[in-house]
């Protein structure tokens, strides 16, 4: 077991949805990691040298050895830390819980995102439509407490971006994009998932990253003028 | 009780390719079904309401959508042979990488070549080679992405070699001097009987790439 907790090291940025998942996951394990804070506009050497391909956060490093693209180091840290699987066994399962993960990151993320950081309203409209209908096929998808049932799994980490990226950025604009009327189960699933300890002790403070956010859509403002 | 195994498909899809050679490799009996694109079947419709898109496996009445992620299911299911992801928990997630890097930028690469005009397709030529080139660094001096025998990275791949007469021809540009190396992987694999009998040849894909370009006014 020792073994497994040494080198272990976690490239990141507070605020960075994709690292959020992967901390949820070390947290529920108890894994013990050192978290090395990358300034995105100047990338250190360590980020470049351990992820040449695309230069991103998170890079999670075991005993020298990189991976990034955070669903894949989930999938990782699940095969090497047994403890609280987030994975089912079952094969059909693990193939269903892959598909709304990838789900959140094809049709969500890049939607949602769009929905406000355009001053294009046709542009907003269009992405507004595509994440409705998005998020409804993925309250569908909502069967019990969690994605995963009675404890959640991969599915409910990787839709961290859902439940607390989203109701941020929207409210930069105060568009109703995920609320509590239009996605009442969903919604729920929200507030109990960013509620569990786990979830809750890993998070970035709302605070100083709406005022990111704030901040990076006012330029967008500036710079069209 | 016999497993019954659907695949519901389209000849010329490189994603649909995949799940048929992952299918080969184990050597799983399935009933093989040709979708028509423009007229989507009821069952299609219903194992995949979300995407409506193929390929769709469908194992004794339960679907699984996305070609990577019905390869790696036929991996977990049938792993008595020919496994194609590794056993060692890194190598599994440098496979699963490279795959995802594959569906994130050689779909799209491929596409702006033959479909791209002008600037536009200078700027994806350049684009294809440094992907290739990439690929071509991570083979290194193996024989396939998965070592000595075919893996994850291989059947990702593979697939879309067979729209390379397309992708000169309309790109123009030479994939054989840009990336020999990736030449070489890639008629090596054709060798391999799992993907030689589940992907159409290079010549009969080109005519349906010329049909698309007619279609959509690409000429």
């Amino acid at each position: 077991m020792a073994t497994n907790q040494e080198h272990v090291k976690l490239l990141g940025a507070t605020g960075s949805p994709f690292v959020c998942r992967v901390q949820i996951a070390l947290k529920l394990k108890g894994i013990e990691y050192e978290f090395l804070e990358e300034n995105l506009a100047t990338k250190s050497e360590l980020l470049l040298k351990y992820n040449p391909v695309h230069k991103k956060v998170p890079v999670f490093v075991h005993n020298d050895k990189p991976i990034s693209e955070s669903l894949v180091i989930l999938e990782y840290i699940d095969e090497v830390w047994k403890q609280n699987p987030i994975l089912p066994t079952d094969p059909h399962q693990r193939a269903l819980a892959r598909f709304w993960s990838k789900f959140i990151d094809d049709k969500i993320v890049s939607a949602s995102s769009k929905s406000v950081f355009t001053l294009d309203e046709k542009e907003r409209e269009k992405n507004v439509e595509e994440t409705t209908e998005a998020l409804q096929f993925l309250q569908n998808e909502l069967k019990g407490k969690y994605f995963g049932g009675e404890e959640f799994n991969f599915v409910d980490i990787a839709a961290v971006f859902v439940a607390f990226w989203i109701p941020l950025v929207q409210d930069i604009i105060g568009l109703q994009l995920f609320t509590a009327e239009k996605f009442p189960k969903l919604y729920n699933w929200s507030q109990e998932f960013l509620d569990h300890p786990v979830v809750k002790e890993t998070i970035p403070p709302r605070e100083p990253l709406f005022a990111f956010f704030k901040g990076r859509y006012e330029s967008l403002l500036a710079a069209s003028k | 009780m016999a497993d019954e195994v659907i695949l519901l498909d389209y000849w010329a899809s490189p994603f649909g390719m995949r799940v048929r050679i992952a299918l080969a490799e184990k050597g799983i009996k399935h009933e093989y079904k040709e979708e028509d694109l423009r007229n989507k079947s009821p069952l299609l419709l219903q194992m995949n309401p979300v995407h409506k898109k193929i390929p769709v496996l469908i194992h004794n009445g339960k679907s699984i959508c996305e070609s990577l992620i019905a390869v790696q299911y036929i991996d977990e299911v049938w792993n008595e042979k020919s496994p194609l992801l590794p056993s060692d928990p890194y190598q599994r997630s440098q496979a699963r990488f490279w795959a995802d890097y594959v569906d994130k930028k050689i779909y799209e690469v491929g596409k702006n070549l033959w479909t791209k005009k002008g600037e536009e397709q200078e700027a994806a030529k350049k684009e294809f080679v440094e992907a290739h080139k990439l690929l071509e660094q991570e083979l290194g001096d193996k024989t396939y992405f998965g070592g000595d025998k075919i893996g994850f990275v291989d059947v990702a791949l593979i697939p879309f070699y067979t729209w390379f007469k397309g992708y000169e021809t309309f790109g123009n540009i030479n994939v054989e001097k840009e990336c020999p190396k990736f030449i070489a992987w890639a008629k090596r694999c054709m060798q391999v009987e799992s993907i030689s009998k589940s992907v159409p040849d290079q010549d009969k894909v080109y005519g349906f790439m010329v049909e698309i370009r007619k279609k959509f006014g690409l000429e």
